[in-house]
């Protein structure tokens, strides 16, 4: 954890959060005073219990909901690509093909099928789903599903990639492989993520920053910093480096809940 | 029972048993509606001919038969003008209904002002409203269009609006998080959504201006020359042809469940690829 700073120094600021309050209805505080930095390149977990927020940060970042008080704040030009998301769920069209699906993003851009064809077939086939172009969403699995959703995230190469959950109603085999291809997909389109779990797990494995948030009011505890060296496989997932990290991060997020409660 | 294994498919009794339900539904569903059909033409005919009835209070059913092939000429051009106004009604009913549905979805204050009006229009019955509509409306034909429209929107309508406002809520945020306009929303996400509930709509809108077109003409009574199906059953009604009435009143019936069955497909054509409702369940 000590090296955090140095670390941080190199990295380039994406974007920042300043004293965040969020209050819905006039009387619910779903986020309290929530600073955070997301630098490039990062891969950041928002880590807590639920109704703590994280959803709720997601949200502001994807300017679908605005700040009560306080601002976020994007380096550059800030517009509409700058931004993939990932829900829960697939979230997929069931009425279009999985390449039309993938191919939304540019569609609502302007973008004819012809002129990104090749980028689809590259993110499908980045994602381990070369052939299934022409398959309708219900034909495929749980697992596919949520791949075609990361290539729909991922294919206009966006700044910023925002993951809310998007494993949780998986199975462990399957959520273990696809926490795998995540990372060597976050290499391969080169973006920064924010990802939203409530697995002590997943965040140690996939991020290089958790973020730890406690609920009533939502609210931002502490961070820790993974700094195991990418790219992780699984032998990080049986080291004692990865056991360590994971007690780290459990006990910080017993505390805060201990906080909380 | 022996374990037999002759390398064929597994077949144990209980899957002989569904296979064996299973073909006895499929044919059933075919051979057992003609079944009673037969049945019921039989006894009306031995009904008919042991009470002595006569032909005009109620005639045989091979009566009926030939009275459709004798009168064929003056049926066939009254089913197609009834045709024409249902199809007509029908057309007019999916523009209408759509159109305000989505107008409606596009601007709550529209809904909110004209939502009771549509629904005021749907409750009322069309053998109400039928007599004032004649009076205003000169044309017989655009008359009867009217009150087949009327009959008929409303179902289009409800769908449709349900449907469009059924869109997954996350792929709206989606949309909006990717800065679609309104014009993209409503033709990438909000249209194809409502599909299936607007084609269920459609169903029943078909069945209703066929109703609305027959109900209109009874309530317009005598017309020119362009009569439909309706004022020939009120005209066969006055002279005691009751064979005719029959007739006529089989080609209505044929009617409707040729738009039914059309419709169905049509359906089915548009959904078969991905919606719940289309899809074949193996058990």
């Amino acid at each position: 954890m000590g090296e955090r700073d140095e670390v941080s120094s190199q990295q380039i600021e994406l974007l920042r959060m300043e004293q965040v309050d969020k209050v819905f209805n006039g009387n619910i505080t779903a986020l309290k005073g929530m600073s955070l930095q997301v630098r490039q390149g990062d891969f950041l977990s928002l880590l807590g219990p639920s109704g703590c927020g994280k959803s709720t940060a997601l949200r502001l970042i994807s300017d679908l909901v605005h700040p009560t008080a306080g601002r976020i704040v994007w380096s550059g030009e800030h517009s509409a690509d700058d931004l993939g998301v990932v829900f829960q769920e697939a979230t997929l069209m069931p009425w279009a093909t999985v390449a039309q699906n993938v191919w939304l993003p540019f569609r609502l851009r302007g973008k004819v099928y012809g002129e990104v064809a090749k980028e689809i077939d590259d993110a499908l086939n980045l994602v381990g789903l070369d052939g299934f172009q022409d398959s309708y969403p219900r034909e495929l699995s749980g697992g596919m599903k949520m791949r075609v959703s990361i290539a729909r995230a991922m294919v206009t190469r966006p700044r910023l990639i925002l993951m809310d959950e998007p494993f949780a109603a998986l199975d462990e085999i399957t959520r273990f492989k696809l926490n795998n291809d995540l990372l060597k997909l976050k290499d391969a389109f080169e973006c920064t993520v924010v990802f939203v779990t409530h697995s002590v797990f997943e965040s140690v494995f996939l991020s290089n920053r958790i973020v730890i948030m406690a609920a009533r009011p939502g609210r931002v505890v502490t961070e820790l910093s993974v700094d195991a060296p990418y790219p992780r496989n699984e032998d990080f997932r049986t080291s004692t480096e990865y056991a360590g990290y994971t007690r780290q991060a459990a006990d910080a997020l017993r505390l805060a809940m201990g906080e909380a409660a | 029972m022996s374990v037999v294994d002759h390398g064929q498919m597994a077949t144990d009794k209980e899957e002989l048993a569904r296979l064996r339900r299973q073909r006895l539904e499929a044919g059933g569903k075919w051979i057992l509606p003609v079944l009673v059909l037969l049945i019921v033409l039989g006894l009306w005919d031995r009904v008919v001919v042991w009470n002595e009835i006569p032909h005009y209070i109620l005639p045989r059913p091979k009566l009926v038969l030939e009275t459709l092939i004798e009168d064929w000429a003056i049926l066939f051009e009254a089913l197609l003008v009834t045709v024409q106004i249902t199809l007509m009604a029908l057309a007019v009913a999916v523009i209408g209904g759509v159109g305000l549905a989505v107008i409606f979805t596009q601007s709550r204050l529209v809904e909110m002002s004209f939502y009771p009006y549509a629904v005021i229009l749907q409750v009322t019955p069309i053998v109400a409203i039928a007599p004032l509509i004649f009076i205003y409306v000169d044309s017989r034909i655009a008359g009867l269009l009217m009150c087949a429209w009327l009959v008929a929107f409303f179902p289009v309508l409800s769908n449709t609006t349900l449907g469009l406002n059924s869109a997954d809520h996350n792929l709206r945020d989606l949309f909006r998080i990717y800065g679609a306009t309104r014009w993209q929303t409503l033709r990438y996400l909000q249209l194809p959504s409502a599909l299936p509930y607007f084609l269920g709509g459609l169903r029943i809108a078909g069945g209703l201006s066929l109703i609305g077109a027959v109900v209109a003409e009874y309530v317009a009574g005598t017309g020119g020359l362009k009569s439909g199906l309706a004022f020939r059953i009120l005209e066969a009604g006055y002279r005691l042809n009751i064979p005719r009435m029959f007739a006529a009143l089989f080609l209505i019936a044929l009617t409707g469940v040729i738009i039914f069955a059309g419709l169905s497909f049509l359906s089915h054509m548009l959904l078969r690829k991905w919606h719940e409702s289309a899809l074949k369940r193996d058990i």
